[in-house]
């Protein structure tokens, strides 16, 4: 069997540069990226990290950063039910101006064997690059259902 | 329909829009106009029913039947070329929009199957027509514009075509 690759290309009506400031940038990722919020100096080699309400969710190094070109970096998940117990992939995001917009490519390779992180970002980048569409065209962001039904669950976890 | 047909392409959007707005974008005449690269879609709206997906020029681009039609949920067509004439070899595949809530948005699912053996150089043109095709529908269904997308087959599909008996 050939190793799992993950490719998602969306279109975004925008510029090179401020799609790539929006996939590096703490704040808008926070936005964006329902409340992850990325952190590095975007040094090769050195760490990114992503936090939701404290806690760490994807820890990585950097590298590539091309700006406003392609960033790269390899990607560990610490989400439930992963807890960074598999090894990291990789993750390559290209940005090519066409017209008035910005083609913008996700590749998410280099999985560990059996990995069970790639089913989950198979869900989740349509989701997150959705939302960076959304953020970037019509300011404003959306939401993970799966989040919401998460935090419901634990409600009644609490309520019971 | 006796073939079965395999999902070989699958692309999913997020659009911040209901249910009936995704089905009426997808499945008006007028509404696809404006992203689908000025091409206007037909539907006789049961099963069974005629699917055209018409040029600017009145030509036939796409035509199938209407496998699936469960408003605002679910459209499965089948889906074949008609021009350009060389893509006219080509089996038809089937075209299937899902539509699901999904928080405060909706979850467009489209996936593309086929009956056959299709090579990677024939499914690379709707790899790279979909994501353009969906990203310019989240557009107009967000923002009210649409983008002006260029896009046309990429040769390793139009070469693997020539080849095909």
């Amino acid at each position: 069997m050939s190793k799992p690759v993950f490719v998602y290309v969306v279109y975004i009506a925008s510029t090179p540069e401020k799609v790539f400031k929006a996939l590096t940038d703490t704040d808008a990722t926070a936005k964006f990226w329902f409340g992850n919020a990325v952190t590095s100096d975007w040094k090769v080699g050195s760490p990114v990290t992503f936090h939701r309400e404290g806690k760490l969710i994807v820890s990585g190094k950097v590298l590539e950063h091309d700006a406003p070109r392609r960033l790269s970096y390899t990607f560990q998940s610490h989400h439930e039910p992963h807890n960074g117990t598999e090894k990291p992939s990789r993750v390559v995001m290209d940005l090519e101006q066409q017209r008035d917009q910005v083609k913008l490519t996700v590749t998410h390779d280099d999985f560990a064997p059996d990995s069970k992180v790639f089913s989950s970002i198979s869900n989740g980048w349509p989701l997150v690059l959705s939302s960076l569409k959304s953020y970037l065209e019509a300011n404003r962001v959306l939401y993970a259902p799966w989040y919401e039904e998460q935090a419901k669950r634990e409600v009644e976890k609490a309520a019971s | 329909m006796t073939a079965t047909f395999t999902p070989k392409t699958v692309y999913v959007t997020y659009i911040a829009a209901t249910l009936e707005k995704v089905w009426q974008a997808l499945t008006s005449t007028e509404f696809t106009r404006k992203y689908f690269w000025e091409r206007g879609v037909e539907i006789e709206p049961k099963r069974g029913g005629a699917f055209v997906l018409r040029l600017p020029d009145g030509r036939v681009n796409v035509q199938g039947k209407v496998v699936e039609y469960d408003p605002p949920r679910k459209l499965s067509v089948t889906w074949h070329v008609e021009w350009p004439e060389d893509f006219r070899k080509l089996p038809e595949c089937l075209v299937t929009y899902e539509i699901a809530p999904a928080g405060e948005a909706v979850r467009l699912t489209m996936t593309e199957s086929h009956s056959w053996e299709v090579p990677d150089a024939i499914l690379s043109g709707g790899k790279l027509g979909w994501p353009a095709v969906l990203s310019g529908l989240k557009s107009l269904l967000e923002t009210g514009k649409v983008p002006a997308i260029a896009m046309e087959p990429p040769q390793e599909m139009i070469q693997a075509i020539r080849r095909l008996k």
